[in-house]
């Protein structure tokens, strides 16, 4: 009967760390932690949740807790080209429905789950405010605005083109 | 203080202002359904989420029903319990929660004393008219607590136990809507989680989600092999409550019909936990003593204050949570497992049996004594000094199983050699009684002075952390005493921090010590039936010959026979364990 061990790169526990003194160790702050540490990671992988809880002195069940409510946070690592379908109703009213079913066609994955290669991941969100432009896709921070659900995968070729020639270079 | 007047069901009443409507109700007589409500105010165990809605009420002047249990009373307000309106919402609102329900009432381990069965008897519910999705979620079996989420109804009792009232922080809520359930970090295994095992999240349950891991079927199947000898041991809490299983008054004392109950079973041997409950006083009151001495004779490396070792939760709750301390505690055993380290050493070459042809069963009130039988280090060559612990529960059914009426059996005592008992041996059952037990011998032990007042009444009551100074002949000892793992939280921070007065603490994990253990008869939130079970204690301790655990006669004959003196060679063999490192570690990845 020992310990339960974990391990974690040294300048991610430091970084974590210094994230959860930036708030004073405060528990009434996970939120903000939560933010500041996924910004960070990308994600909130279990181990990082540990040692908020460690930090914050309250439980990783807590910490768990809350991850697991809110659909912002993600405990698997988004992909390069995280894509946003808007549901908002303006978007909706417009076929956001059929581009999201075509997203998951073509990417092979379904809302909330990343690519086997790590380049796509897909999600949906409430409104953008670019309601005119509707349907309305984001991916990263580009604005993908009128689409129909034939547009789906010239966007993902595009991306995935853009994507290859990157990591030649 | 400011009271108000208002009328529910035509009837008229005033309250203090800020009573909620179901307390206001209930001094009328009307007792509104609730579900999710839990409050042990003597306890300080509140659970009022409002989430349930079972106990909506209509009020005059209102658009929506309003939860009794969360809503306070206003000057004026027309309050109407059971209008047809409200029993139509409030079978809905069950309906509803039944819908997402496993209807395997038949074959639930809380059949017929589930919170959510007595309603759907109480409201009359023929017909589920709801089909829609069901949690689908894996049972999961630890050493001491079943686990089937697709129960849990989202009461949040056993949240609100785990996190506010035992700081042990294992169950929380997770996700949102339709797939939210209490779970663990990550959906952990208990076992990998910081829980204890108190079981006091399956003591406030209200439904079958969280239950004990029943021995049952293995303790019937030792009974009926010729070739084993089965021995039993009955912790101290158990005969108080017992009772309440068979109908009885809580608080009836039944000591005597439950020893004939386990002959009757064919248990060859029914020994008494108080037995091995005065030996663990020999051994803690002897290694308090060597300490105080120590510290007397300006020894600065002692470790005091001495916090005692019998409650198998509390043991894993400062091994997670308080590791750096770990060198505090009594090294004592609890006395479950010096009962099974003596009956499979001393008894077992008394009678002439092979330690793995005898199995030791223990009753105990506990659920983390299920766990704690089963830790390594209390195995000989894989064999356990306790095999199967059972709860009273259990107990209660294997009793009905076997068609014993219990109400009219005889009563007999326990048999010899391991069944004789002190009055300071019962006291082990509540808060504050450990503690006691051990003032009584060290008292005598440290001034060589016959004890005129065995009483210590200074030492009982119902508070959370509770302290005394007891003066041993003009040695003043200050001793604290903590139920609740918060409270022993409160107590072990402050002798993180250096500034703890004590020279022993007693700690139990479960609110009001092993009476109200995870494994007693459940009270569905009746603090008289904890208070009932608490005064029955004392009484069984009034009622004893002998009321000090070093004038137990069986006791000072196996020093003499076979331990020697309390923590001499044989005792730190048998008698005396050692804690682990817990803690959760984050280490550096370097790879």
């Amino acid at each position: 009967m020992s310990s339960i061990k974990i391990k974690v790169k040294k300048e991610i526990i430091e970084k974590i760390e210094e994230i959860c003194k930036s708030f004073d160790n405060q528990s009434g702050e996970l939120i903000n932690v939560l933010h500041k540490t996924q910004e960070y990671l990308g994600y909130l992988p279990a181990e990082a949740q540990e040692i908020i809880a460690r930090a914050l002195n309250i439980s990783a069940a807590r910490v768990y807790g809350v991850v697991s409510f809110y659909s912002f946070f993600s405990m698997k690592p988004k992909g390069k080209c995280p894509v946003s379908v808007c549901m908002g109703t303006a978007c909706y009213v417009r076929g956001a429905d059929k581009i999201v079913d075509e997203f998951k066609k073509v990417l092979n994955i379904a809302v909330g789950e990343t690519d086997n290669d790590g380049v796509f991941s897909l999600a949906s969100l409430r409104c953008v405010g670019a309601c005119g432009l509707a349907p309305v896709v984001l991916v990263g921070d580009k604005v993908h605005g009128r689409l129909a659900a034939d547009d789906v995968k010239h966007i993902v070729k595009e991306y995935r083109e853009q994507f290859a020639k990157l990591a030649e270079a | 203080m400011e009271t108000i007047k208002l009328t529910i069901d035509n009837k008229s009443v005033e309250v203090v202002k800020g009573t909620t409507i179901l307390s206001a109700a209930h001094k009328l007589g009307i007792s509104i359904p609730t579900l999710c409500h839990l409050k042990m105010h003597d306890l300080n165990i509140h659970n009022k989420p409002g989430s349930c809605r079972i106990c909506i009420v209509e009020i005059e002047g209102r658009r929506n029903l309003a939860p009794a249990c969360v809503t306070e009373c206003a000057e004026g307000m027309i309050v109407q319990t059971s209008s047809v309106r409200v029993i139509n919402a409030r079978r809905t609102v069950l309906e509803l929660i039944l819908s997402d329900h496993p209807a395997d009432c038949l074959t639930c381990a809380k059949s017929g004393n589930c919170e959510l069965q007595n309603l759907a008897v109480r409201l009359g519910i023929r017909e589920l008219h709801y089909n829609g999705e069901k949690s689908n979620y894996q049972l999961e079996v630890s050493a001491s607590i079943v686990r089937d989420m697709n129960k849990c109804i989202m009461c949040r009792r056993c949240e609100t136990m785990c996190n506010e009232f035992q700081t042990v922080g294992a169950l929380y809520a997770i996700e949102r809507g339709f797939p939210a359930v209490v779970s663990t970090a990550f959906n952990q295994t208990l076992k990998e989680s910081p829980c204890t095992f108190c079981g006091q999240c399956v003591a406030v349950c209200p439904v079958g989600a969280l239950t004990e891991v029943d021995f049952t079927p293995k303790v019937i199947r030792a009974l009926a092999d010729k070739k084993k000898t089965v021995v039993v041991q009955v912790a101290p809490a158990v005969r108080v409550a017992l009772g309440e299983e068979f109908g009885m008054e809580p608080g009836t004392i039944v000591t005597g019909k439950l020893t004939t109950a386990l002959k009757n079973l064919g248990f060859d041997y029914v020994f008494d936990t108080d037995w091995s409950a005065d030996l663990t006083i020999m051994e803690e009151g002897t290694e308090l003593i060597g300490r105080i001495t120590k510290y007397l004779n300006g020894d600065k490396d002692v470790k005091l204050p001495l916090l005692t070792s019998c409650c198998p939760a509390w043991v894993n709750f400062f091994e997670y949570n308080f590791p750096e301390l770990k060198e505090i505690p009594s090294t004592a055993k609890s006395p479950q497992q010096m009962f099974g380290a003596i009956a499979k050493s001393y008894f077992a070459d008394k009678i002439n049996v092979k330690r793995e042809d005898m199995i030791v069963v223990s009753v105990m009130p506990c659920l983390a004594k299920k766990y704690e039988c089963a830790r390594d280090e209390f195995k000989v060559n894989d064999n356990p000094d306790v095999d199967y612990s059972i709860t009273t529960r259990e107990l209660a059914h294997l009793i009905k199983l076997v068609n014993i009426d219990f109400n009219s059996l005889e009563e007999t005592p326990f048999d010899s050699p391991l069944g004789e008992s002190t009055g300071a041996a019962v006291i082990f059952g509540t808060t504050g009684g450990v503690i006691e037990a051990a003032c009584r011998t060290a008292y005598e032990l440290i001034t060589k002075k016959k004890l005129e007042r065995i009483d210590f009444t200074e030492l009982r009551g119902i508070k959370g952390i509770r302290s005394a100074t007891i003066d041993f002949d003009g040695l003043k000892l200050n001793i604290g005493i903590a139920h609740g793992l918060s409270n022993a939280r409160t107590l072990l921070e402050q002798i993180k921090n250096g500034v703890c007065e004590f020279h022993a603490i007693e700690v139990m994990a479960c609110p009001g010590g092993c009476i109200n253990g995870g494994g007693q008869p459940l009270h569905h939130g009746n603090t008289d039936i904890v208070e009932a079970r608490w005064d029955a204690i004392y009484e069984a301790d009034r009622n004893m010959p002998i009321r000090k655990s070093h004038e137990n006669p069986s006791i000072q004959k196996i020093y003499k026979e076979f331990l020697g003196a309390p923590c001499g060679h044989k005792s730190h063999e048998l008698l005396h364990t050692h804690y682990f490192d817990k803690k959760l570690v984050v280490e550096v990845d370097l790879d």
